[in-house]
Parts: C-alpha cells; structure tokens; sequence
C-alpha cells in the first residue's frame, strides 16, 4: 500500500503540533519517521489512524483521498497500529486477544475458536512470528507480546503498519528479532512506517528515514546517505555530542554496599533476589536490563520507599537497611526518580516549591518552623539559572514545564545539597537531546567530585555511554558485572539471563571489533 | 494525568497549560510537546503564536475556580428564580392570562423572584424597611442589626468546621466525621462548661480548649488508625459519626450531663462564666471573630509553615512526599487531628456562644454543610468563610423568605444544593458558559482521591 500525506497541518490552539508534513510510504518500504519527544509525529500518527482530524492537508492511500472518522475505519482500510503500551487482554490466550473484535463467528453467533487459532498458526508461519496460540497473554514475555500486537494487526489485513517506538521495551536480541519480522513483512510486500528516535535502528532497518522537529519534516534521506551525527543534527537543529567525555574513574572507598538484598513484592513474589553490589564513591555503576527485571524495586530499597526482606544496605560503612527516606537523605543520598511526574515532583507546586521539597524544614529555607519565602524564592531563582531551567520564572507551577525542564528541577534539587550516593534511574527517559546531554554531563560532574552513582537505565546505550563497571539485571538477580568494553551483544545475552561465565568465547572476542563509546538517541 | 499538556514556552501569557480542544491521544506524549521541546533545548523559536489578549481578560474567560464557582452560585440563583416561577401560583395565573395582561405576566415572572431574593437578603443582611423604620422612630434598632447578627451566628460554625475539612482536603485526607468531631467538641466544652468553676477569665479560655481536645482526639482516632493499619479514613470517620451520635444520647440520659429532674435527654447548662461575650440584645458574639482569627491562622498556616508546607505537598502528590523524606503517617495523623479540632471548636462555638446546653441530634447538619462549604470555598480559608457566609444568608433568610413570600424555605436548600452542583460539574459551567478550558490540575481537588 502506498501511503501519502500531503501538506498536513494540525494546530492545538496557538500551537502548530503538525505544519505542512508530507511523507510518503511506497509499498514494500520501511519508512522510519524519526524526532524527539514533542517533534509531533505521534500527532501525525494520530491524525493518519483517525484520532484526530488535521485542519488542513491530505491523507490518500494507494492515490485515493480518506478521511478516517475513527480508529476503526481506517483498521478497515488496511491500517494497523502496534502501540507502544501493548492493547492486549492479559488473562486471555493469544489468539483469543488477536481476534478480539473481529471475532470470527460460527452460526448463532458462537465463537469459532478453532479458526481462531488456524489463523494464527497461518499467520505466524507466515511471517516467521513464532507464538502459541493458545498461551496466555501475561505469561509471554514483552517481545512476545509485541508480537501478538503484530499479529492483532495481521489479521486485520494491514497492509500498512505503524509501530510506534516498538524498540523501547526490547532486549537487544528480541530487537533484532523484530527486525527480521518487520523484513519478512516487507517481503510480503506490506509497508512499515517506523517511529522512532534511537538512531542506530534506523540506519539498521530503515529504507527510508523522515525527520522531524517541531512539527515539521525538516529533511528527508536513506541509511546509505546519513549517519548518525548528521541525523541527529536534523532531530535536533544543531550539532550534538553523541560520545559522554569522561575522564577515566578514580574509585575511591566503598559508598554505598548491598549485601544480599531480597526484596519481595505486595503480591509475595522475590523481586530482587540476594542481590550483592558496591558502588565506590568516584565512580558510575550503570545497572543496565530489560524493565521489569527489579531495577525499580531494588533502586526503591535503595532510597527507603521499599521494605527490604533480607540482606543490608550501607552508606560509606554505616547500615541504613531500616531508615527512614529522610535518614537517607540526610546521610547524603540524592535520589532521581524513575518516575519523575509521580514520584519526583508536585507538579501544581511551584518550582521554587519543588527545589526545596526535601530541604523545606531546614535552614536557611525554614526557622522555627517558618518557612523564609524570600529565600525559597531566591534559591529558585538561583538554581534557575544555575541549571538553565526554561522557562525562568521561580513562581510556574512545575507542571507547565517540558519534561526536560521537569527533570532539570529534579537534578537540581538532588544535586543541591552534599552527595555522598547519587541513584538515579532512568534519568534520560523522555527527554530531548539538548536535556540528555545536560544531565549526563551533571552525573559525571558528581562522580568528579566523588559521589558513587548508581544509574538505573534499560537504555543500553546511555548505560555503555555511563558506566565506568555495568551491573546486569535479570529476574532480581545480578547476571554479571562488567566493564563496557565487552561489548552489546555480550551485555544484551546477559540482560536475557545468560551470566556472564557463561558467555561464550565468540562474544567475548568479538567486543574487540564493537564500537561501544556512542549512544543513540 | 496532570502534567500531559505542558507547554508553557509557546503560550507565555497563559496562566496554566491549554488543554482546548486537545483530544485524549493514546500516546502520552502526543500533543504536549513541541512546545516542550522549545522551552527544553531552547533550539529554535516557538511555534507560531497568534497576539494573545490581556491576562486579566483571559483570566475571566479561562475556567479557572473562581469564575466556575462565581458562575455556579450566579447560576443556580437563575434555577432558583425559574423554580420559583414555576411554584408561584400567581405568576403560573398571570401566564394563564397572558392573552388578556400579557404586561402582567411578564413583570410577575421577574417580580415574584426579586422579592423573594430581596427578603432573603433584607432578612440576613439589612432590611431597608426596619433601617427606615429605626431611622424615623428612634426606636427598633435591635431589628436592624439582628439579621447580620443571625448570620454570624449561622456562618460561625460552619466556617471552623469547613476549614478543618478544607485542611483534610488540601493534606490528602478525606474527614467525612466533622459531624462526630462538632459533637466530641460540643460534649467537652459543655462539661467543662457545668462542672468546673473558675472566674471568666480562665473559664472561657479552658471551655475554648476543652472543645478543641475533644475534637482533635476525635479526630486523631481515624488518623492514627489510618497512618498505623491502612484503615480508610472516610469509612472511619463515618462509622465515628454513628458512635458520638449515640455517645452523645448515652451521656444525656446520664449523670452528670443530664439536667436534673429531666427525663428527656437534654443536658444542663454552662455556667455564665463558659459563655461568649455577646452583643447586647444580640446573639452575635465572640465566637465568631475566634472563626475569623482560624481562618486568617489557617491561611497563614499554609501558606507560611514548614508544616503547612508538608500538608500540601502530601496532599498534592503524596508519593513525592515521600520520595522526599516526608512522612506521609505523621501528616496523616496531624491533618485529621486538626481537621478534627476545628470541628470541635465548631460544637464549642455553638454551645458557648449561643445554646449553652446540648439535646439528643446536636450539631444536626453542620458535619456535612462543613463539607460543602470547604468544597465551595476551595478549600482555602478565606473561601470557606465566604461560603460559610454565603449558606448563612441563605439559611437565616430563608426563613425570612418564609414569612414574607410564603415561598417554602426548602427552596434555599434547593438553591444550595445546586450551587453545590454546578461547582461539582466544572465542565457542565464550562460549557454553558463557553469558557476556555484550564489547566486540569486547577479542578482536580474536587474530584480527586475517594479511593484513598
């Protein structure tokens, strides 16, 4: 299927999300549609699936003009859509969740099964997407269940298929399992638009790649022509720096140990299994592996939201297994959230407010109980400028930042007062470029000054780019610590469960020829 | 979620983030963001914004609380009118002949509801015809003065015990047990109040206390149950309301509460030294300037306390608190026992200032008109003192309304009620009245958190 848009503008109030974007997908053509958060293609998508109506510009298919009144419609013309957060039914099987909807019927309206699971046998043959038809949903792993997504949109007959940032939860394996699906799909002659911003996956797969910036394609080329420096130029207006200069570590003492730390869930199951790891004050220890694997639990243990089961938790020597947050923080724990909205900010309180929210009861910000406005004022004023907070205005309710603004206040906020052990997990999620860059250089700048950082990140990229040793995480236990010159695939196997006495030799030896200092974006 | 829809960077004079027109998108980061990225990296300029209009403008026309809530008490006196209209006999006549006095009709229709507006307000606040009357003759003055004097003593309790939820509110706790807490509050002040014989001076001071600690206690029951088992606060203190209620009862048919020689549960009453001073011939008494001064503390209270500080944040977003080193248990526990002493400093005010002895039923709605004026007032201080205000001269000159109209005094209930209403369906004001659309965080605290 041929798939053009032409001139499509769509406003939100005074802003342009969408401003003359034309794109055109040939059939048999993976098209990547590359750009930052806010770049506003998952606006394109919308307004292409029918979920929101462009004020101007055209959508034709295969040369004719559509108008999609709703998500159904254009299902019916050949479009299927993988989101990024999976629709699935998770105590249903695979193929009662792939004909859901379209349910295929036996007299007297009675589900017919039996064809339900023969299209899905057909249909995975087919294309090489290997599932059970008759598991359920919630016991297959994230790649699998990407793939019931797929098939959902198999058939359906998609002729075109959208996937929306379908990379983000994937191991570096099952990637490259989905990028033999998504071959095997454009073999067949089906057309596959591909949103994304790591670049590396674009150059891999990609036939074509679109880029855009606020809301408007700013350049159009092939993998053969473009590499990744040039690309994310386009995504971002301006050179960046895709390698984190550091300066090789200097480990000092011991900051922060964990010694057999067990962590059990509210549902009772082991979530982080005896885990024994020391960060050194002076260097990074980036704790890479798929989400979901005990990273949030094991990073919550660590900053005292989460009661830990068995083992112990010490900063520089003291035990902290039981305090409080506060004691922790007290104790020179910083403590970047994962969640940044829920657990990081109040998001109607100012970003004065914000900066102080651990410190608000201490000199000189408070006295007595009283709280010195003009001073909270003051410190965000100052931290404003000191972390290029946008926009600068101490008084803006935090919630009206960007997200990069938002995790600014964040790290500003943690880095503000002595850091002995600096957690921070997913520090980068979600932010642009120019904000990545910020906030990678302020983690090394408190490493440089001695603090042991830990960093939570399932983005292989920024944890080779990150960490001085890598600690690796699957299913609450530690697989391996490593140095970054093994290499991806030696990290990605063991993201997978392999530990790392077990990686075989080839991998190993093959880490000589990987480029490992880049990271994509 | 709250912080979708954030681009400040693009729209630089907008008070909070548009949401206008933004259809829910599947994908969170959908629509928010080039605007995002712009305040972000700073790379580029803008997208294209069209020349906004002044501030104060946008303001008005934005929905923000105060228009939404002036707009709902605007429009529930127009449903009052129409339903009086429609009760009114003579005005449903005058229809029935519009054919012969179409003149007639018309300005009953407009007429029936202005006098009936008018009493209330001549009946609460000042009547014009008492004024004129005292004016000429010298003499009557006590019937001037005796609404607003009315009011006060109406709106007094209301505003204690609507700040104690408003507290609750803002901190994240949901104190349905005002009604518990008034008479807990009531119960102590009325036994130190009978039994205890002290000079005014230390009397009153002691009753105003005494009344404060038996609400806080009650209101720290479901605090510390909550921070301590998980136990939901609204079931609590509900089931709390049940068990003072009929504490209440059980002590007034006991000794030494029940009034001598009575069968009846009616209790004795204070002694002269545990009653508010008051004004002459009036029931207007100190009480109420205490209300004010808890308002003006509350407000400073939030605005200005590392406490009142640790109140909002964990009412706002208590997993930030936390994240932060708050302690979500010890604001819990503190939030409810304040909610809780305010409520009881309520069923003080009303048996020190004004009853001086308490029956079975005490306190009758004021628990759940505190609710509805904390949400009418926004759950800040000097909201729910308007509010609190606003109900009084309701109530006082329904009963106004009454004698002079005929016009039932359920009708301000009902006039009430669908303030309540409109102020609970922001987006139902919204679009009658066309207004833009704000921020979503500027109306969630009405709506946000019965699940605890």
């Amino acid at each position: 299927m041929r798939l053009e848009l032409d001139s499509i503008t769509k406003r939100f109030g005074a802003l342009v999300a969408n401003d003359e974007v034309s794109l055109t997908v040939e059939p048999g053509e993976i098209h990547a549609l590359l750009g930052e958060n806010g770049a506003g293609k998952s606006t394109l998508m919308n307004v292409l699936f029918g979920l929101l109506h462009a004020d101007s510009g055209e959508v034709c298919l295969d040369g004719t003009p559509v108008r999609f009144a709703d998500p159904g419609a254009a299902v019916r013309r050949g479009i299927g859509m993988v989101h990024q957060h999976f629709m699935l039914v998770p105590v249903f099987t695979v193929a009662e969740n792939v004909v859901l909807g379209f349910e295929p019927t036996r007299p007297a309206g009675l589900l017919d099964r039996r064809r339900a699971r023969a299209d899905v046998r057909r249909l995975s043959s087919e294309f090489g997407l290997e599932v059970d038809p008759d598991a359920v949903v919630e016991s297959l792993s994230v790649g699998v269940q990407q793939r019931v997504e797929i098939l959902k949109a198999l058939q359906r007959d998609a002729q075109l298929l959208i996937l929306d940032e379908p990379t983000a939860v994937l191991t570096p394996q099952e990637t490259e399992a989905l990028f033999k699906i998504m071959r095997s799909l454009r073999a067949s002659g089906r057309s596959i638009l591909f949103i994304t911003h790591k670049l590396k996956e674009v150059l891999e797969v990609a036939d074509r790649i679109t880029v855009m910036r606020l809301g408007r394609v700013v350049g159009s080329t092939t993998p053969a022509e473009t590499d990744e420096a040039s690309l994310a130029a386009m995504m971002v207006g301006r050179d960046v720096e895709l390698v984190v200069h550091k300066e090789p570590a200097s480990p000092g003492d011991a900051a922060l140990e964990l010694a057999g730390l067990t962590v059990v869930d509210e549902r009772g199951v082991i979530v982080v299994d005896g885990v024994d790891l020391t960060v050194r004050g002076g260097e990074i220890v980036a704790l890479a592996g798929v989400q979901g694997n005990g990273q949030t639990e094991l990073a919550e243990a660590i900053s005292g939201l989460r009661a830990v089961s068995a083992g112990s938790i010490r900063f520089g020597g003291s035990e902290v297994t039981r305090s409080s947050p506060r004691s922790r923080i007290r104790a020179g724990l910083a403590h970047v959230p994962e969640d940044r909205q829920e657990d990081g900010l109040v998001l109607g309180m100012t970003i004065a407010e914000n900066l102080i929210l651990d410190q608000y009861d201490r000199a000189p910000f408070a006295r007595h109980g009283v709280l010195d406005l003009a001073r909270v004022h003051d410190n965000g004023e100052a931290k404003i400028e000191e972390f290029d907070i946008r926009p600068a205005a101490a008084g803006l309710a935090v919630g009206t930042l960007s997200g990069g603004n938002q995790q600014k206040v964040i790290v500003a906020r943690e880095l503000s007062r002595p850091v002995k052990v600096l957690l921070a997990s997913q520090p980068t999620r979600g932010l642009d470029v120019g904000s990545i860059e910020y906030v990678h250089k302020r983690i090394v700048a408190a490493r440089d000054e001695g603090a042991a950082v830990l960093i939570v990140s399932s983005e292989l990229d920024e944890v080779l780019a990150l960490g001085d040793r890598i600690a690796v995480m699957y299913r609450g236990r530690i697989t391996g610590i490593v140095t970054p010159d093994v290499g991806r695939e030696a990290i990605g196997l063991m993201m997978a469960g392999v530990e790392e006495h077990e990686l075989p030799e080839t991998v190993l030896a093959g880490a000589e020829r990987d480029e490992t200092t880049g990271w994509s974006v | 979620m709250v912080g979708v829809s954030s681009d400040p960077a693009a729209l630089p004079h907008q008070p909070g983030p548009a949401r206008t027109g933004v259809p829910p998108a599947p994908s969170a980061a959908a629509p928010s963001a080039a605007g995002g990225a712009a305040a972000g990296g700073g790379a580029g300029a803008a997208p294209t914004t069209a020349g906004p209009p002044p501030r104060w403008m946008q303001a008005i026309a934005t929905a923000n609380p105060v228009t939404v809530t002036v707009l709902a008490i605007f429009t529930a006196l127009v449903f009052g009118a129409v339903l009086i209209d429609v009760t009114s006999l003579s005005v449903l006549h005058a229809w029935g002949r519009i054919g012969a006095h179409p003149g007639e009709a018309l300005s009953l229709t407009f007429t029936v509801p202005a006098d009936a507006y008018g009493s209330i307000l001549a009946g609460s606040i000042l009547s014009p015809h008492s004024l004129g009357h005292a004016i000429s003759t010298g003499k009557g003055w006590h019937n001037v003065f005796n609404p607003l004097s009315e009011t006060t003593v109406d709106a007094t309790p209301l505003i204690l015990a609507g700040i104690g939820v408003a507290l609750g509110f803002r901190s994240g706790v949901f104190n349905i047990g005002a009604q518990g807490q008034f008479i807990a509050g009531a119960l102590a002040a009325l036994y130190v109040g009978f039994e205890v014989r002290l000079p005014i001076g230390i009397h009153l001071p002691l009753v105003v206390l005494a009344g404060a600690a038996g609400g806080a206690i009650a209101g720290f029951i479901p605090g510390i149950l909550k921070a301590r088992t998980g136990a939901h606060e609204v079931i609590v203190t509900i089931m709390l309301n049940y068990v003072f209620l009929n504490l209440l009862d059980y002590l007034l048919s006991e000794q030494p509460f029940q009034l001598q020689g009575q069968t009846n549960e009616v209790s004795r009453s204070v002694l002269a030294t545990a009653r508010m001073p008051h004004l002459p011939s009036l029931r207007a008494n100190i009480s109420f300037l205490i209300a004010l001064a808890i308002a003006a503390a509350a407000s400073w209270f939030l605005k200005r306390s590392t406490l009142g500080f640790s109140f909002r944040v964990i009412g706002a977003n208590a997993n930030a608190g936390r994240t932060a080193g708050m302690s979500t248990a010890k604001v819990t526990v503190l939030a409810l026992a304040i909610s809780g002493m305010l409520a009881g400093l309520a069923g003080m005010a009303n048996v020190s200032g004004v009853d001086f002895f308490v029956e079975s039923g005490y306190g009758g709605n004021y628990g759940f008109n505190a609710i509805t004026v904390a949400l009418l007032g926004r759950n800040r201080p000097w909201g729910v003192v308007a509010g609190s205000l606003l109900f009084a001269v309701l109530d006082v000159g329904g009963v106004a309304m009454q004698v002079n109209t005929g016009i039932s005094l359920d009708l301000t209930a009902v006039i009430q009620a669908t303030i309540i209403f409109f102020i609970a369906t922001p987006m139902l004001v919204r679009e009658v009245y066309r207004l833009r659309a704000t921020g979503a965080g500027a109306m969630q605290l009405f709506t946000k958190g019965w699940s605890g």
